[in-house]
This record gives C-alpha cells, sequence and structure tokens, in this order.
C-alpha cells in the first residue's frame, strides 16, 4: 500500500484516539496533578497511601487474585476439554458459553442479587427443600462470586485460542517419545499456553481489580474497593482531583499487565479471539 | 431530593421522553420549537412524562430534557458548562453553593404568576439556602426517616437508636450518601447535621462504625425494592418513596405493612427547587417551565406521579382528604420541630465528611 493511502486510511483512528484516548488521558494527568485551585501537586496521588485508601487497595488486589485464581482453575480444564472435543469456533458449546456476554454485565450482576438475596431465589429453593440456607449476599464472597462469573469467559476464551493452536502433532510426539498425559500436560500443553493464560490473567484481573459496580450491588457497598473509592470522589465527593489521582496510580497495573503480555504473548496469540 | 443508583431505568424514561417530545413535535397545536427551545436538567423519575408533552403542545417550545443522579455529580456538569442548562432542579444544600459560586440567575417572578400557588411556609423554609427568595422555586420537599415492616419489628419504632438495635443485626438498610448517613448518627448524638466541628465528627463517625455489623446494606434506590420483597426489616428512606412502596405492598397480596416514621431526634428536612443557572440561553422559557409546573392541576398530576410531597398548596388542596391528612408525608410542624435543612459546608467540609465516610465503609 502506498504511504499517502496508508495515512488517509488511518486518519479517522487518529481522530478517534485522539478524541477518546488521547485527550480523556491528558485530562485524567491534568487533573490528577493538580489540585482544586489547579496549582501542581502530588497529594492526589500520593494519597493513595492514606490509611483508609490504601486499606482498599489492599482488599482490591487480594479479591481480585483470589477471583483470578479461580476463574483460571476452572477456565483451563474447560479450554482443554474444549479442544479435545474437537470443537471449533462456531460450535454450539463456545456459542453457548459466549451467550451471556450478549447481556448487559449490570443486568447480568443484578441479576446474581436477586438470585443471592435472603429471600432470592437459591434460598427460596434451599428452604423449600429445607436445606440451610446460602448467606454470602454483601460479603466479599459474593463479590468474589460475581467476579468469577463476570469476567470467566474473559479467561476461557484466550486460552482456548491458544490451546486450539497447538499441533495435534506435537501432543503425539510427546506421547510417542515416552511421555504420560501428566507429563504431556505439565511439559508440553501447559508450557505451549503461556501467552494465552497470561493474557487471560490480565484480562480477568484489571477489570476485577478496578471494579466498584460488583462490590456495589453485590457487597451492598460495605466493602470498600479502590473502584468504590474512585467513583465515590466524582459521583458524590464532587472532588475530581483526587479521583484522578487515585485513577493514574491504577494506570500503573495496567501498564504492569501490559509489560507481561508483551513479555510472554509476543505474537498477541492470546489476545486474538 | 431523589437518588437513582441503577440508571437503566432513568435510560428508559430518557428514551420515552425522547419518544414522547418527538411525538409532541408532530402534532402539536404550536409547532414545537417555534418558540424556541428549553433544556431542562432534572433528577431522573421525577416528573410525570405527560406533563412535560403538555408544555410542549401548549407553549410550542422543544423541550430537551437531561437527568442527573446525585447534587455532587450534577454541579460539575452544570460549571464545566459543556452543555448549557435553562432550568434545573437541585437540593438545598447545593443551591446555596451555586448561590455563593454566582451561579444563578435571579427569577423574574412577574412571569412567574403561580409562585402564589406555593404555601408560604415553604419560601420560608427555603430561606435557609435562598435567604432572599430570589433565586428558588421549591419543586417538592420532604424527610428522611424509617420505614419498618410491621411483620418483622414488634416494638415502636420512635427514635434513630433504634437503627443501633442488636435485635434487628443483619436486617437494617442505611443511605449510601455521606450526608444522609452522618445526619443520622448527628441527630442521635444530638449535633447539628451541619456541624463541622471535628471532634463531633469523630464520634459520629465512632457511632456509625458501631453500626456497621448490624447494617445488611448501604443503598440509595434499592431501599424500596429490599423493603417491598421483605429482604430487611427497618430502612432509612425519603418520604417521598414511601407512598410507592406501601403501593407495591398492598398490591403485591403479602401480609405486612410498612410504616414510615419521622424520628422523634429530629431529621434532613430537604427541599428541591428549581433554579435558573447564570448563563441560560432561554431564561423566559424557563420562567414559562416553571410557572407551568405550578399550576394547580399540573402540580397535582405531577404529584401523583412522584409521589414525592409538593410545596403547592393550591395542589394540595385539590387532593384527597386521606392524602391531606397524612401526616407521614406532610408532617405537621411540631413533628419536624427538630428537624433542619441542609447547609453547604465548604469544600473543606466536604472534604472531612468525606474522609470520614470512607473510614466508616472500609472497616
Amino acid at each position: 500500500m502506498n504511504k499517502d493511502l496508508r495515512k488517509v486510511l488511518a486518519f479517522p483512528y487518529i481522530l478517534w484516539m485522539i478524541g477518546f484516548t488521547i485527550i480523556p488521558l491528558s485530562l485524567i494527568f491534568i487533573y490528577g496533578l493538580t489540585d482544586r485551585s489547579g496549582s501542581f501537586t502530588l497529594s492526589n496521588v500520593l494519597s493513595i497511601f492514606a490509611k483508609d485508601h490504601f486499606k482498599a487497595l489492599l482488599l482490591s488486589i487480594i479479591l481480585s487474585i483470589v477471583s483470578t485464581a479461580i476463574c483460571l482453575v476452572m477456565a483451563f480444564p474447560l479450554a482443554l476439554t474444549l479442544k479435545s472435543k474437537k470443537l471449533n469456533k462456531g460450535s454450539l458449546i463456545v456459542f453457548i458459553f459466549i451467550l451471556p456476554m450478549w447481556m448487559n454485565f449490570l443486568l447480568r450482576t443484578l441479576a446474581w442479587l436477586s438470585l443471592l438475596e435472603k429471600n432470592g431465589i437459591i434460598n427460596t429453593i434451599l428452604n423449600f427443600l429445607h436445606l440451610p440456607s446460602l448467606n454470602i449476599i454483601n460479603t466479599p464472597a459474593a463479590i468474589i462470586l460475581g467476579m468469577v462469573y463476570n469476567y470467566l469467559p474473559f479467561m476461557v476464551l484466550p486460552i482456548y485460542n491458544v490451546l486450539e493452536k497447538i499441533d495435534d502433532n506435537t501432543i503425539n510426539a510427546a506421547r510417542d517419545l515416552g511421555a504420560n498425559t501428566m507429563q504431556t500436560l505439565t511439559r508440553v500443553i501447559i508450557p505451549l499456553s503461556i501467552p494465552g493464560i497470561v493474557s487471560g490473567i490480565t484480562m480477568v484481573f484489571v477489570p476485577a481489580l478496578t471494579t466498584f459496580v460488583i462490590s456495589n450491588i453485590l457487597g451492598g457497598s460495605k466493602v470498600l474497593l479502590i473502584g468504590n473509592v474512585i467513583e465515590q470522589e466524582f459521583t458524590k465527593g464532587s472532588n475530581w482531583n483526587l479521583g484522578s489521582g487515585l485513577s493514574l496510580v491504577m494506570m500503573i497495573f495496567i501498564l504492569i499487565s501490559m509489560a507481561f503480555i508483551a513479555k510472554y504473548d509476543k505474537d498477541g496469540e492470546g489476545m486474538s479471539v | 431530593m431523589k437518588k437513582k443508583f441503577v440508571s437503566i431505568m432513568t435510560l428508559m424514561s430518557m428514551l420515552s421522553v425522547a419518544v414522547l417530545s418527538g411525538c409532541g413535535k408532530s402534532n402539536a397545536g404550536a409547532k414545537a420549537g417555534s418558540a424556541g427551545e428549553l433544556y431542562v436538567y432534572n433528577w431522573g423519575e421525577y416528573i410525570d412524562e405527560s406533563v412535560v408533552e403538555e408544555f410542549e403542545k401548549e407553549t410550542g417550545i422543544k423541550v430537551v430534557y437531561d437527568m442527573f443522579e446525585t447534587n455532587e455529580e450534577m454541579y460539575p456538569v452544570l460549571e464545566a458548562g459543556g452543555v448549557v442548562y435553562d432550568v434545573v432542579c437541585p437540593s438545598d444544600y447545593m443551591i446555596e453553593k451555586m448561590i455563593q459560586n454566582d451561579m444563578l440567575a435571579e427569577i423574574d417572578f412577574n412571569n412567574v404568576p403561580n409562585i402564589k400557588n406555593i404555601d408560604t411556609k415553604y419560601m420560608d423554609m427555603a430561606k435557609s439556602f435562598d435567604p432572599e427568595n430570589k433565586y428558588a422555586v421549591p419543586y417538592t420537599w420532604g424527610t428522611v426517616g424509617i420505614l419498618y415492616n410491621t411483620s418483622m419489628v414488634d416494638d415502636e419504632i420512635t427514635s434513630w437508636s433504634d437503627l443501633w438495635n442488636p435485635k434487628y443485626q443483619g436486617n437494617i438498610l442505611m443511605q449510601d450518601s455521606v450526608r444522609d448517613a452522618f445526619m443520622v448518627g448527628e441527630k442521635l448524638l444530638g449535633y447539628s447535621m451541619n456541624t463541622t466541628d471535628k471532634a463531633e465528627l469523630e464520634k459520629v463517625k465512632e457511632k456509625l462504625i458501631e453500626q456497621k455489623p448490624l447494617v445488611q446494606a448501604y443503598v440509595i434506590d434499592q431501599v424500596r425494592d429490599k423493603m417491598i420483597g421483605g429482604e430487611a426489616a427497618i430502612g432509612v428512606i425519603y418520604s417521598g418513596e414511601m407512598l410507592y412502596v406501601q403501593n407495591e405492598v398492598a398490591n403485591s397480596g403479602e401480609d405486612f405493612e410498612l410504616k414510615y416514621v419521622i424520628p422523634k431526634e429530629g431529621t434532613n428536612l430537604w427541599i428541591d427547587a428549581w433554579v435558573i443557572p447564570k448563563n441560560a440561553k432561554n431564561k423566559e422559557n424557563a420562567e414559562k417551565w416553571i410557572d407551568f409546573l405550578n399550576r394547580p392541576e399540573i402540580a397535582k398530576k405531577n404529584f401523583e406521579y412522584i409521589t414525592y410531597p409538593t410545596p403547592n398548596k393550591a395542589a394540595f388542596e385539590l387532593l384527597d382528604k386521606e392524602l391531606q391528612e397524612n401526616t407521614a408525608l406532610f408532617p405537621t410542624d411540631d413533628m419536624l420541630k427538630n428537624s433542619e435543612v441542609f447547609k453547604y459546608l465548604g469544600d473543606e467540609g466536604d472534604s472531612l465528611y468525606n474522609d470520614l465516610w470512607k473510614e466508616v465503609k472500609g472497616k
């Protein structure tokens, strides 16, 4: 393609990038690094070390790690099964798996609220069967459940994608050379699927770390995560400077994840769904 | 002071307003838009949509209707000025902040003859944030109180201290907004709900932390669904929501009732009022809008839809006797003697409250 044409074709995208990425990001930087009167300060960013903010950040990290680990443990065997069944992307199972993602994220989370509530659907059924009721609503456990439910597809798809690309001959060769099932898994399949696993981990960890909707709805606003702190500064505190400063801190985590992806998933295998 | 948490309903009503105003355009007697435009910024679910339609039909003014969820969310939007609104409906303390920051235009009351319909009592109440009654026309008012489920609560609820009763552990719903949550603690401890005294606020914070293990959830609009569904025994709610939840329960055929009480220690007496921003481009249309909403029959229709108490005396007189005598909705002066209206506390005061609230939430 000649250079001029390429420039013309890139124009809409560049315009989009400037309008919806670069300008908003710059605004966050400007707000985050100034105080209400507009003079430069680092206090918004450093306030992440304030007791309540740091505690919220730690709690967010813990909940995100737990959810990511659960997602990984659930997703890997599922992806293996999908591969071994020789299902292609158009298959029904993959379709059913992606189907809920077509529904609004907020609605799906609200649905969990009515499932888990004290007089909710799950407890009504349990009571009917004379079983003890389930009391996890408004606790960190409900938040983890919400995170796992919402973000599981983001773990399954990249892993499935990478597994699918492993040539069966590679696995057969391992077998021929005397590897048993376990050895094939740990020494051939898992190492080859690292790019997918890393993409999956970051694609679950980052949104889980910054969520505020799940903790508001399923945590009854009793559990303060860093996302809630930022949301509160914007919608209730009218302190955009502090909110932006804390958002800048969260960006560091996103940059770290991007660095991880760049290191382990050089060809972007896991990212292409 | 209507708070919207999940914006689905807002979105839906926004769409329907768009559709309605679209219809208004085609079959209006006076062609909508022929008399200019009016940019309205109001709380979600805070108007009977047919009122907007009627206004458009009658005046030929095209209404562009946007909604917000909290005062704090509305303020930066107005301040940034990306969209210039002609008429906005904030709450008391936010109006005070806007007056202090010179953001409001004086209303020309010659264009708002229906101001006479508003009970002077509420104009006096509005003086707490608009001392000369120059900027604001009250739209709704009310209290914050305790709603309880008669089948789950056998004591007589009279005081905020009932929200600290261990008997109701896991069955208490608190408001998830800084000022309202603190108001509960402040009134209980006998402080002013506008205090910025650090020592007093620390004590309130301790009190709220002490309450946290008893609280099922901190909610805004969800308090309605949770109380209707019998999820909780006792919750803090705006008086304007009371009729709605009571009707829902009555219609659901459940065998409990929800009762609303204004605690004896006093409460937040709030007013939401229409104001005109200084930079409004259609000030006269905004005045026409305010005047239209204060017609007795329009105000009555609107009240019946949103169920937030109306300060419009002429509309009040049109209501059924049963509603007029509902003291939970229209309390007597005696019931309000310990109550206050929120004042704007300044950025410093706001930050202090916010930080303490984060400590409560983070425990």
